[in-house]
This record gives structure tokens, C-alpha cells and sequence, in this order.
């Protein structure tokens, strides 16, 4: 609980890490989980976390390429002054990178360029902006790339990266269909507004080189799982070949790339993974556990995503997915997925992605620039529920269909 | 006379040609944008929904209340050279439709397009922002059409005679 505190009040500024960290340190310490289940956490936990640092990396080097400023770019040219057809090509992008890039890159790298876009065309800015936000949750189910709360299920779930993606494809159309739809009834005064077609610029100059890397890179998940190899080495290779690259022609520095990595973050979510395995051993599991429905009917299906979604808002998804792992992992791959649809999905319902932010970032005001939560709140409405049942049953028929 | 354009996304060269054409030379005119802190604090809150990544440079939102004040700087050089008058301009940034409300106060006149359902006559074809402006507007208002209006024919038909009370 202080580790949850600290890593959304963050006292000082301070980074994350330095508080779960020695929290960390303290369970073990204190015997609050075995040394085998420490271990056992490490293992599982090591990989996942080298395999998130190289899609970090990854996108960051994109962006160093010019990736998103030519997503842009070709979004300003081809909406031609018309916001309805820029809402859809911003809903195809920020789809695509999350799914690739992770959801990091669609709110870091991605928002700010499609507001620019949006500005640069004299559109209203809000509904793109919003599809930005809501795409970096919904968007984010189908690889295990896309999200750390996937890589950990993927972790846990036992599936290739493949079968992952193959059961995840359906409901992740579903889900990002069902936005769209939403969206456009939501926003239709704004969308209705019209825009001007900017200077006509020639055609923007593609990162080729980037673009071919991250194919690659994506050819290269497949391979590796085919052969049974960790699909990691293929995000690591990807990195890879961009930092040499960048670093040849001096766009980056070895300091700037170690930044990228994020080290500081990589030790907090290492260290979160040990203190929540610390309170699932000392109870929380029978607690839990008797909430979490068994099997994996479509009911079953749709309860513990409910469940998640419930438990992603109220304290973040990233703890939510640490928790219901252990307890779903048993049941089999479907039911780790579906709590992978409740806690990306279920994120956009509360502004900050939960109550427990929410409520800090109202104690504190940190900005007074916040949106209008009752608006916010009413997209979500309009939106979480219908998806997030949606794609539950999309996600059944796919394993009806396709098995695990 | 002290006229504010109201300068909005979209809408807002209907309002310039209004002012071009309607209001007497000599009148004081101002162009009036606001900026919304709806999109920077959406980014805002996506960043911060992104547990344990820390790095508050990072976060989207603070390049974006920076961009956000070049656009509305660029949209009201576009429209001035639309007016082709003398003109001040004027920025503001907060809850959009409560800024105009307050800048409005004193003013003789307050230029505003609909940005409803232009489609059709009525009540719709005014948004939640012009409708609470045109609602409380401290002085009096002219209220344009972005484009052509929509003839009569777009009125519903009357309802049919309520039945005789007895």
C-alpha cells in the first residue's frame, strides 16, 4: 500500500523506484515472501523487464528517426482540411504504434504530435486528442508488446507470442471499432467544424529506415517464436540496429540511450512485482480468490474482466494485473487474457487512469489545466462497457476458434 | 464602439467577415481566442495513468500547453490579416465559454458563429460553449452562420393543435 502511495504521490519528486525499492528490500527482509518466491519472481519478472527496455528503446530511436513527425506530416496532408477523415487516420496511427511501439509511445511521443496536426489544420483539437489517450488503453491488447500489463500476462500465460496476437486480434478491432463509433457520435459538433487544408508541402519525407527496422523487428517476434526463441532478442535486436546507427551518424548519445531504457522504472516495476507477490502470499490471494470466477465460459469471461477493470480504476492497472495473474494464471490462457481486456480497456473510465492518481492530483491541483472530469467521465461511460463486453466475447469466439 | 470577435477553430472566418462587413470604421475591434485546457490535461492525465515512468519532463502535456499558445498566437495572425483593419488581440486561456463571458463585460458588441448541428434551424445549431456565451452575454450579441444558413424548409412542422380543454 505505501509502495501504491508512493509511486502516485511521489514525495519530493523522487523517483519511483527509491520508495519500492526498500520496500522491496524490507518484505524479503522481514520474511514477508519466501526466498523461492522472491527468486521465482526475479525469474519471471527479468526477462519481462529486458524485453520492455528494448521496446523503450525502440521507440525512442523512432522518434529520433522522425517517425511520428512524418505520421504527422502525412496525417495534416491526406485529411485535406476535413477533421472527420483526420479523426480516422488518427485512430489507424495511434492503433498501430500502441500495438507496435506500446502505449509509452502513442502518450509520449504521439499526442503532442497529432495536437500540433490538429492545430496545423485549424481543427478542434479535443477529439483527436481523446482518441489519442483512449487508443494508447484500448489499442494496447494486441501484442505483448504493446503493454507491460501484457508482457506480464504473456509471462504468465504460457502462450507464443503468436497465438497471443491471433486471440487478441479479434477483440482489439472490436474494441477500437467500437471507439470509433462512439467518437464520431460524441464529437460530431467538433468534427463538424471545419479545418483548413494546410499549404500543400510535398510529400513527407519517410523514415525508411525506421519503418523497415520495426517490420522487421515484428517478422522477427514471429520467427522467434516459431523456434521457440525468446521474442525479446528480436525487440533487442531491433533497438539494436537503430542505436548503432544513430549513434554513427551522432543523433543520440550513450547517455541518452540509457535514459531511454529508464532504468529507474525497470527497478520499480521489478521491485512492485515483489511487494504485490508479498501481499497475494500473506492473504490477499483467499481474499481475492474467492471473487475471481472459475472457468472460462463466456460468464466467467466477462466476470473476471469486470473484475479487472473495477481493480484497474481503483488503484492502476499495473498492481491490478500483478494481483489477478497468480490468481487467473491456473485457470488457463483465457482467463489471463481476459483480465488483460479489463485492465488495458478499463483504464479510460477515470481520468488519470485511476481513482487513486484522480484523487492525489485533486488533493495536490498539480495542474490547473485539468480537463472537464464530467465530460471525460461521460466518454468513458459510453465507451469502457461497451468495449470491454465486446471484446470479451469477441476474445471467447477467438478461442472457441482458434484453442489455446 | 468596443466590439470582441470571438476567434474559434473552424468557425471563425464567418465572424472576421461579419465584423468586416457590419461593424463602422473607427470601431475598436478586438480578436478574442481562448484555449481550452481540455487536450493538455487529457495528455496530462494519460501520463500520469502511466505508473512508476516518473520523468515529469517527459510528460506530453507540458509540450502541448506550449504548442497550444504558438497555434492560437498563428490563428488570430490569420485571422487579422482577414479583418485587414486595425485590431487588437487578445489571448486567454481557461473554461473557454466563461472566459468569453468575461472578456465580453463592457463590450457594445460580442460577434459569435453558431458551431452547433448546422444542418438546421434552431436550437441545436448552437454548441455548449455559444449557448451558455449567447446565454450570458453581458452586452449585445451578433450571431452568425459559418456558412449560408439552412433555409426555412428546415424547421420541423408544427406540432398538430393540442386537443380543446373543456
Amino acid at each position: 500500500m505505501v509502495v501504491l502511495v508512493c509511486a502516485v504521490v511521489r514525495p519530493w519528486g523522487l523517483p519511483e523506484a527509491v520508495f519500492a525499492v526498500p520496500a522491496a528490500a524490507v518484505v524479503i527482509a522481514t520474511g514477508a515472501i519466501s526466498l523461492d518466491h522472491t527468486a521465482e519472481e526475479a525469474a519471471r519478472l527479468g526477462p519481462v523487464i529486458g524485453f520492455l527496455a528494448a521496446v523503450l528503446v525502440l521507440a525512442q530511436l523512432c522518434d529520433d528517426e522522425g517517425l511520428f513527425q512524418a505520421c504527422g506530416a502525412w496525417m495534416a496532408r491526406t485529411a485535406a482540411g476535413r477533421p472527420r477523415r483526420l479523426l480516422g487516420q488518427v485512430f489507424v496511427v495511434a492503433s498501430l504504434i500502441t500495438a507496435v511501439l506500446s502505449l509509452d509511445a502513442t502518450v509520449v511521443l504521439l499526442t503532442p504530435v497529432v495536437f500540433a496536426t490538429a492545430a496545423r489544420l485549424g481543427a478542434r483539437a479535443k477529439p483527436h486528442v481523446y482518441a489519442c489517450t483512449h487508443l494508447s488503453n484500448t489499442a494496447s491488447l494486441l501484442l505483448p508488446v504493446s503493454n507491460l500489463t501484457n508482457l506480464l500476462a504473456f509471462a504468465a500465460s504460457g502462450l507464443s507470442f503468436t497465438r497471443f496476437a491471433a486471440l487478441m486480434a479479434l477483440p482489439w478491432v472490436v474494441a477500437i471499432g467500437i471507439e470509433y463509433l462512439v467518437f464520431r457520435r460524441f464529437f460530431a459538433v467538433d468534427l463538424e467544424a471545419g479545418a483548413q487544408a494546410p499549404a500543400s508541402a510535398g510529400p513527407p519525407e519517410l523514415p525508411l529506415f525506421a519503418l523497415v527496422t520495426v517490420a522487421g523487428t515484428l517478422v522477427g517476434f514471429v520467427v522467434t517464436s516459431a523456434v521457440g526463441i525468446d521474442p525479446a532478442w528480436a525487440a533487442f535486436a531491433g533497438a539494436l540496429v537503430l542505436a548503432v546507427r544513430a549513434l554513427i551518424r551522432r543523433r543520440t548519445t550513450p547517455a541518452a540511450l540509457a535514459r531511454a531504457v529508464g532504468l529507474p522504472f525497470l527497478a520499480f516495476v521489478l521491485a512492485l512485482g515483489i511487494v504485490v507477490r508479498a501481499v497475494v502470499d500473506n492473504g490477499l490471494d483467499d481474499a481475492l480468490g474467492q471473487l475471481v470466477p472459475d472457468g472460462t465460459g463466456l460468464p466467467a469471461l466477462l466476470g473476471i474482466a469486470a473484475l479487472a477493470a473495477v481493480l484497474a480504476n481503483v488503484i492502476n492497472n499495473l498492481p491490478a494485473v500483478l494481483v489477478l495473474l497468480p490468481l487467473t494464471a491456473q485457470a488457463g490462457p483465457g482467463a489471463v487474457l481476459a483480465v488483460l481486456l479489463g485492465v488495458n480497456i478499463g483504464p479510460n473510465l477515470t481520468y488519470a487512469g485511476s481513482l487513486a492518481t484522480l484523487l492525489w492530483r485533486k488533493i495536490v491541483h498539480e495542474h490547473d489545466t485539468d480537463v472537464e472530469l464530467g465530460e471525460f467521465t461521460r466518454l468513458g461511460l459510453y465507451t469502457v462497457p461497451a468495449a470491454l463486453i465486446c471484446s470479451v466475447v469477441a476474445l471467447w469466439g477467438a478461442l472457441e476458434l482458434i484453442g489455446t | 464602439m468596443a466590439v470582441i470577435v470571438w476567434i474559434v477553430e473552424g468557425t471563425w472566418p464567418a465572424c472576421v467577415d461579419a465584423a468586416r462587413s457590419r461593424v463602422p470604421e473607427g470601431s475598436e475591434i478586438v480578436l478574442l481566442h481562448v484555449t481550452g485546457h481540455e487536450s493538455p490535461g487529457a495528455a496530462h492525465g494519460a501520463f500520469a495513468g502511466l505508473l512508476g515512468r516518473g520523468h515529469p519532463e517527459r510528460d506530453p502535456g507540458t509540450r502541448m500547453e506550449q504548442l497550444a499558445a504558438d497555434s492560437a498566437r498563428e490563428l488570430l495572425e490569420t485571422a487579422a490579416d482577414r479583418l485587414g483593419r486595425d485590431c487588437a488581440r487578445v489571448e486567454r486561456s481557461g473554461r473557454v465559454e466563461r472566459e468569453v463571458v468575461a472578456a465580453a463585460d463592457g463590450a457594445d458588441l460580442l460577434i459569435l458563429a453558431r458551431d452547433g448541428d448546422r444542418s438546421h434551424l434552431g436550437p441545436r445549431s448552437l454548441g455548449p460553449a455559444s449557448r451558455f456565451v449567447v446565454d450570458h452575454a453581458p452586452c449585445p450579441v451578433l450571431l452568425v452562420w459559418p456558412e449560408t444558413a439552412p433555409g426555412l424548409s428546415s424547421i420541423p412542422a408544427p406540432p398538430p393543435h393540442p386537443p380543446h380543454h373543456h
